[in-house]
């Protein structure tokens, strides 16, 4: 599995998702729309110096990658957070590390999230900084981002890997599918079984 | 060697070894709200699916309910719908839902505990990030998005990784006006915000062995801001003293035995932790945030950091802070002016949150150009307060007393922070725009110290405030 394609330069570390998408935005039954609020308040915060956030930069538009520092996603477990980033076109996030929660819902919905060590995620974001048009790739066979002379290897823990790589990624279908072993596991347990006295 | 309560419980949990080398988890408890779940049960609906332990599954609403006046229809359209949500999917899925007419509603880290809901060595899972809060009581407490709550809703299931175990060992006694709120404060700006990345916390050594449940929920509250997905205190006295005769816990000679199974859970004297700290709480003082995140605090008689002495990309980071929150690197904390003082949320908006503020404002009045607001973690946190005519004492001092919801944690309903406002908060998060206005500011603090400010109108130390022999 290969993604490729233009990417974003989002530096900072500690980015958290109240960041990547205000509560305000929340306020709905359905993740619907949510693409068009991804990092709404520091855009706004941006232009009111005049200044571009990444995601407003003519040259972002139509990428799928994201290049960002450490701790991307923390905070709250909002999936509006990766949903809204999905929605706008990130395909694959490349970092240093991501927060647990928000790596686990990216994963869910598809989205892999690779760490690279500090000095290959400057590089990355120096070459698409100088070069908006050049291509980054995810390779999640060879473990690798690729971008033109760099090639880093990456990482990502193994069982959310193999999961990208055999497509099942979506849980539900792998949970759901020995229903009699989660019963009998249920019925093990003292809390359901309403702590019976002790036999014999 | 012995075992950790972190590994007698997930081996507890564990269903199978799933292909892809996860663990499929059994989840105890779930608990659902209003935010993170309609999508979920959109989902379900789409793939013709039912909840699989409906009676192991239990709703409330907290996050978007205004706190002002609760008539239905809400004022507010959008806030309507969403409870209008929840309730028709709790109907149509046989969930029980803690609605507003219950008696029983408020934040769902609230209400589990208080409800006998949370309990020792289960596994207990929600689509909200400050689930870690459970752990207080010895289970294995995670927070979740909306595709993995629609995971346990199908299956009762989560596909996981185990994660690692720090034991944070507290010694010393804390100082009267210092709190869970300040050692947890403490520990996050010791260890990092991603210090806990990977690792589930155990709290204990003698501090935490002495904190009321209260004081280990605000403790467990914040794992998740020190980047530990999950944090819990062993199971003891405490713990049972607690449970017993609450609600959904077990009854007569079936909360005895549980009380056994509870205790024998706890982590055996000779485990082996993935990490050990120890952190001496005895010197520590009120702590304040000064930053945009929680681990960027200092004690309320300390200075700021100054770029100047950092360096790169944390020299930048630092300007960045200070900037944003229009404060001078090296100055004090003390005598920043504060708008705004709200004292609740899942950290901190329990009855004994309550009463410490109280008795800082008890006679005193809140400074002219401050706007407080009391709100309560719960409905039955709210009547108990009543019931002490805690309610009269916020009022007389100037407080706003509301309804009980998440309310100014994060602004999802009416109660929010405008423009540039400061906010002296007993909540756990100070991110940019988090409180509501994208140029909001946040200082999180204990509620004592909310309350401290709230009178004199800025940030200062409680202990002065305080009754008793310590204070005046």
């Amino acid at each position: 599995m290969t993604i490729t394609g233009r990417a974003v330069v989002l530096r900072g570390d500690d980015i958290d998702t109240d960041r990547i998408m205000p509560a305000r935005f929340l306020r709905s039954v359905s993740f619907d729309g949510l693409e068009a609020h991804v990092f709404e308040d520091d855009r706004r915060a941006c232009a009111s110096t005049g200044a571009r956030h990444p995601f407003d930069a003519e040259s972002s538009a139509g990428a799928s990658v994201l290049l960002v520092n450490g701790n991307f996603g923390c905070g709250s477990s909002r999936e509006h957070a990766p949903q809204a980033l999905a929605r706008w076109g990130i395909t694959a996030i490349v970092g240093e590390s991501f927060a647990e929660i928000f790596f686990s819902n990216a994963s869910a919905l598809g989205v892999p999230c690779v760490s690279v060590r500090s000095e290959d995620v400057q590089a990355l974001m120096a070459r698409v900084e100088r070069d908006p048009a050049a291509a980054v790739s995810v390779d999640l066979e060879r473990m690798a981002v690729q971008s033109g002379p760099i090639d880093a290897a990456c990482a990502m823990p193994a069982a959310a890997r193999s999961a990208f790589l055999a497509g099942t990624w979506d849980a539900t279908a792998l949970l759901t599918a020995d229903f009699g072993t989660v019963r009998a596991a249920a019925a093990r347990l003292p809390y359901i079984a309403g702590f019976p006295p002790a036999r014999g | 060697m012995g075992s950790t309560l972190f590994r007698k419980v997930w081996d507890l949990h564990t269903v199978r070894r799933l292909p892809t080398g996860q663990t499929q988890l059994l989840i105890g408890l779930h608990l659902v709200h209003e935010v993170t779940s309609p999508q979920a049960f959109d989902m379900l609906r789409l793939r013709g699916q039912r909840v699989a332990f409906p009676d192991r599954t239990f709703a409330t609403v907290d996050h978007i309910i205004p706190t002002d006046g609760q008539p239905r229809p809400f004022a507010d359209g959008m806030a309507e719908q969403m409870l209008t949500a929840l309730e028709r999917n709790c109907r149509e899925f046989g969930i029980p839902l803690f609605g507003l007419e219950s008696g029983d509603q408020g934040i769902v880290h609230v209400i589990g505990p208080e409800l006998g809901l949370t309990q020792p060595g289960m596994t207990i899972a929600c689509g909200d990030s400050h689930t870690s809060t459970h752990g207080a009581f010895g289970a294995v407490a995670f927070g979740i998005g909306t595709s993995q709550v629609r995971d346990v809703l199908a299956s009762q299931c989560l596909a996981m990784d185990p994660l690692k175990v720090r034991r944070i060992s507290v010694g010393g006694a804390l100082a009267p006006g210092v709190y869970a709120k300040d050692v947890i404060l403490a520990i996050i700006r010791t260890l990092g915000v991603q210090g806990g990345a990977g690792f589930a916390y155990e709290y204990a050594g003698p501090v935490v062995g002495r904190m009321t449940m209260d004081e280990r929920m605000t403790l467990c509250n914040m794992s998740i801001e020190g980047g530990a997905r999950a944090g819990y205190v062993n199971p003891d006295d405490t713990t049972v003293a607690y449970l017993r005769a609450r609600r959904f816990a077990p009854a007569g000679d079936a909360f005895e035995r549980a009380a056994a199974w509870w205790r024998s859970l706890a982590s055996d004297p000779d485990a082996a932790y993935d990490d050990e700290i120890d952190v001496d709480a005895g010197a520590l003082g009120p702590m304040v945030t000064w930053g945009t995140n929680p681990g960027q605090s200092v004690g309320v008689g300390e200075r700021l950091p100054a770029p100047a002495d950092a360096a790169g990309a944390e020299r930048e980071a630092l300007a960045d802070a200070l900037a944003y929150m229009g404060l001078e690197g090296g100055g004090p904390i003390a005598g920043t002016r504060v708008d705004v003082a709200f004292i609740g949320s899942c950290t901190n908006g329990r009855l004994s949150d309550l009463q410490e503020a109280a008795s800082v404002v008890r006679g005193r009045r809140i400074a002219t150009h401050v706007r407080g607001l009391v709100v309560p973690g719960s409905k039955r946190v709210r009547d108990a307060a009543e019931r002490e005519g805690l309610h009269e004492v916020f009022r007389e001092a100037g407080f706003e007393w509301r309804q009980a919801g998440c309310s100014m944690c994060l602004a999802m309903n009416p109660d929010r922070l405008e423009g540039r406002e400061v906010c002296a908060s007993s909540s756990n998060r100070n991110f940019k725009g988090r409180q509501g206005s994208p140029a909001g500011r946040t200082l999180l603090m204990s509620p004592a110290m909310v309350a401290a400010a709230a009178v004199a109108g800025e940030v200062t130390d409680v202990r002065p405030l305080l009754p008793g022999p310590e204070g005046e």
